[in-house]
């Protein structure tokens, strides 16, 4: 790679590795210039689909932000991403690629829907109690589904990637079942709704006191992903075990020289991971959705969560602006045509910002003259 | 429930994941893990069904869905290779833009009518062996065949062949064969590209010859990281993958089958009576896939074999160790 591309042209491109660290602002703007590149590649596929690229990303700009209506929906949209890409982002910290939000998260939205349709709690149980046990269930299911993987690749050195996203099917079979054996309302694909007490608050229900709350859908689940990012931000950079995780992630060999146990902490990364997950799928569930439904819930806000874990560098606090972004794009993308647009585009994004990775490591001089 | 049809439609179903998961070996022996399965699978079900009904021509269909898989699997290979990212994520984000490009193109595609689809013929004489010859060689599509084909030139290829030899080389031991004078980089291309065919004509497979048609993202349904997990099953051995691609095969159709007769062997058949014992069905494939990767896990732990050395690394020149 160290060569230089040509000797015959007077203007020739090198190469080189960075050998100190570039400034702070330098990664930010690699990454805004990658998504600025990712939207016009975009763009150019969406013309060749035959679509018209100014009036989608127009479209999807008006759709989330144009007023406060839309843009609480836009909030509505980033909550379950946010706690799916903290999930992601702790075991990526480890190099655990966990994969398997997905599931974890279709598997916490089951876990507090057993707590309503069990029922483990009776239905004029105050919001009080139904909403903490509804979250520690979400965590309980969603941590059991990142054990699995977390376990097997502990002990028997089986591929995290390929176990935590099969037990994504597992986890939407495993939910059909239950909707269509089990709880089923009347024959339809879903549960019946749950008691008042099960819901998260929304802003709307405030709207007595504060009339500009007025039809807004935004929920409590906003705090909670808050305030697990700043939980998640403190464990990965104030605390010893964050230091391990980081430490592993960064080199295992000298973790293990360290006396740092990898066994152990590979299973409970995963399990922190499954759960943060799973109180996604609950705030979803609580917040937006009312019933167990796979359809809404199995919407790959886990795959969602992998691009904005990367996107924010794996930092917690940069996840819940990412997220938000990415909303827009979710919640824009329901009326675009055609439907795969966002979907596209959020590949492409990806795929712009891991090779805009280059330029954080290597630097491109421009060379005149013959060598 | 005649079991011989079951794994008569099994080894069709199986020849997809075949395809799929010798693509991936070939390009994990060189050294580059490429997780972009599943988008390249479905690439290739969509280009090969609308270039089918575009020109009614089921075989141009197949050439077009092995191109256009092999030039998406180049963003990998570029990403890894040239640009040395991380394998992992950049697989990830193939299968995110192999999804969304299928989608966006295919938009409308499942309402666009039937296809001619590729042949199915029976091989004279073999066919006429009892069992076997019903179960391998009546009535299967060419593509079956020439899956059949692939294994034991696949086989030869990587392990009795000098351009085999080269591509183990690159995988096991990068630096070394750059100082033999073998491209590292130009191989890794290669060999990503031929990864990317074949999951191409996996996808070809599906669309045109085994369940034809374009059900967006149901149409591979995770049959693309079922193919990544076998890769590992099979210790990267193409008769091995062979063996495991052609029993998920028959699971697969297995499934299907079995909530359909009243009796099963003689009692009455639960998943006739409660179809919702069929969701668990369903899982079976994916939970079998888990377990038969904790089998080749453990395997390669005992034995002290498996994954090329340099699978995940990027090779770099001039650096030690790699």
């Amino acid at each position: 790679m160290a060569e230089s591309k040509s000797i015959k042209q007077k203007l020739s491109f090198r190469v080189e590795p960075r050998l100190n660290e570039p400034p702070a602002w330098y990664p930010s703007v690699v990454s805004f210039g990658a998504i600025i590149v990712a939207l016009i590649l975009g763009g150019v596929l969406i013309s060749l689909a035959g679509g018209d690229p100014f009036r989608s990303y127009q479209h999807i700009a008006k759709a989330s932000f144009g007023d406060t209506g839309v843009l609480s929906d836009t909030i509505v949209k980033a909550t379950p991403i946010i706690l799916a890409a903290l999930a992601c982002s702790v075991a990526f910290r480890m190099k655990l690629w966990n994969i398997g939000a997905e599931g974890q998260f279709i598997m916490g939205a089951f876990g507090a829907s057993a707590i309503v349709l069990a029922p483990v709690l009776p239905a004029e149980t105050s919001r009080w109690i139904f909403i903490p046990v509804m979250m520690i269930a979400g965590m309980a299911a969603g941590a059991v589904w990142g054990f699995i993987p977390g376990y097997l690749k502990a002990k028997f050195n089986v591929s995290e990637i390929i176990s935590s996203l099969m037990l994504n099917y597992v986890a939407i079979a495993w939910v059909n079942f239950w909707i269509f054996g089990v709880w089923t309302e009347g024959g339809f694909q879903m549960s019946p709704k749950f008691p008042d007490g099960a819901w998260l608050p929304r802003l709307a229900d405030y709207a007595k006191a504060f009339p500009i709350f007025r039809g807004l859908t935004t929920h409590l689940g906003l705090v909670i992903g808050i305030v697990a990012a700043i939980i998640i931000w403190f464990i990965i950079f104030r605390s010893r075990w964050g230091y391990e995780i980081r430490l592993i992630g960064d080199n295992p060999h000298a973790a293990q020289y360290a006396g740092i146990n990898i066994t152990k902490n590979t299973i409970l990364v995963m399990m922190l991971s499954g759960a943060l997950a799973g109180l996604g799928g609950m705030s979803e569930i609580a917040g937006v959705v009312h019933r167990l439904q796979t359809a809404p819930i199995a919407a790959g806000y886990g795959f969602t969560g992998i691009i904005v874990a990367w996107l924010a560098k794996l930092n917690p606090l940069a996840i819940i602006f990412v997220s938000v972004l990415f909303g827009a794009l979710i919640l824009a993308g329901r009326e675009i045509q055609p439907s795969g647009i966002p979907k596209m585009i959020q590949g492409i994004i990806l795929v712009c910002l891991i090779a805009s990775d280059f330029l954080l490591r290597y630097r491109i001089r421009i060379v005149r003259g013959e060598e | 429930m005649d079991f011989t049809i079951i794994l008569q439609a099994g080894i069709a179903s199986g020849t997809v994941l075949l395809f799929a998961t010798l693509g991936e070996l070939f390009a994990e022996r060189s050294g580059v893990m490429n997780l972009g399965v599943e988008g390249m699978m479905l690439i290739g079900a969509m280009s090969a069904f609308s270039t089918a009904i575009a020109t009614g021509n089921p075989w141009l269909g197949v050439l077009v869905a092995m191109f256009f898989a092999g030039l998406i699997s180049q963003i990998h290979a570029f990403i890894v290779i040239t640009l040395q990212a991380d394998q992992v994520v950049s697989g990830l984000s193939l299968t995110f833009v192999g999804t969304g490009i299928s989608l966006v193109l295919g938009e409308g595609l499942s309402k666009a009518g039937t296809v001619s689809l590729l042949p199915n013929f029976s091989i004279p004489l073999l066919a006429q062996i009892p069992i076997l010859g019903k179960i391998f060689f009546t009535d299967q599509s060419i593509l079956v065949y020439v899956g059949y084909l692939f294994v034991p030139l696949a086989w030869y290829y990587i392990n009795r062949t000098r351009p085999g030899l080269h591509l183990r080389a690159v995988g096991e031991y990068p630096s070394a064969a750059d100082a033999l004078g073998i491209n590292v980089f130009r191989m890794r291309y290669f060999y990503v590209f031929v990864g990317g065919m074949l999951a191409g004509l996996a996808g070809a497979t599906i669309s045109l010859a085994v369940s034809p048609g374009w059900f967006s993202e149901l149409t591979t349904g995770g049959q693309g990281w079922i193919a990544i997990g076998l890769v590992i099953f099979a210790q990267w051995d193409p008769i091995r993958a062979a063996i495991g691609a052609y029993a998920f095969g028959a699971l697969r159709r297995l499934i299907l089958d079995i909530q359909g007769p009243l009796l099963l062997l003689g009692f009455d058949n639960p998943f006739y009576y409660n179809p919702y014992l069929g969701f668990f069905l369903q899982m079976l494939p994916y939970l079998f896939t888990v377990f038969v990767l904790v089998i080749g896990s453990r395997e390669a732990m005992r034995k002290r074999i498996g994954a090329p050395a340099a699978l995940g690394n990027p090779y770099v020149r001039g650096e030690r160790g790699k």
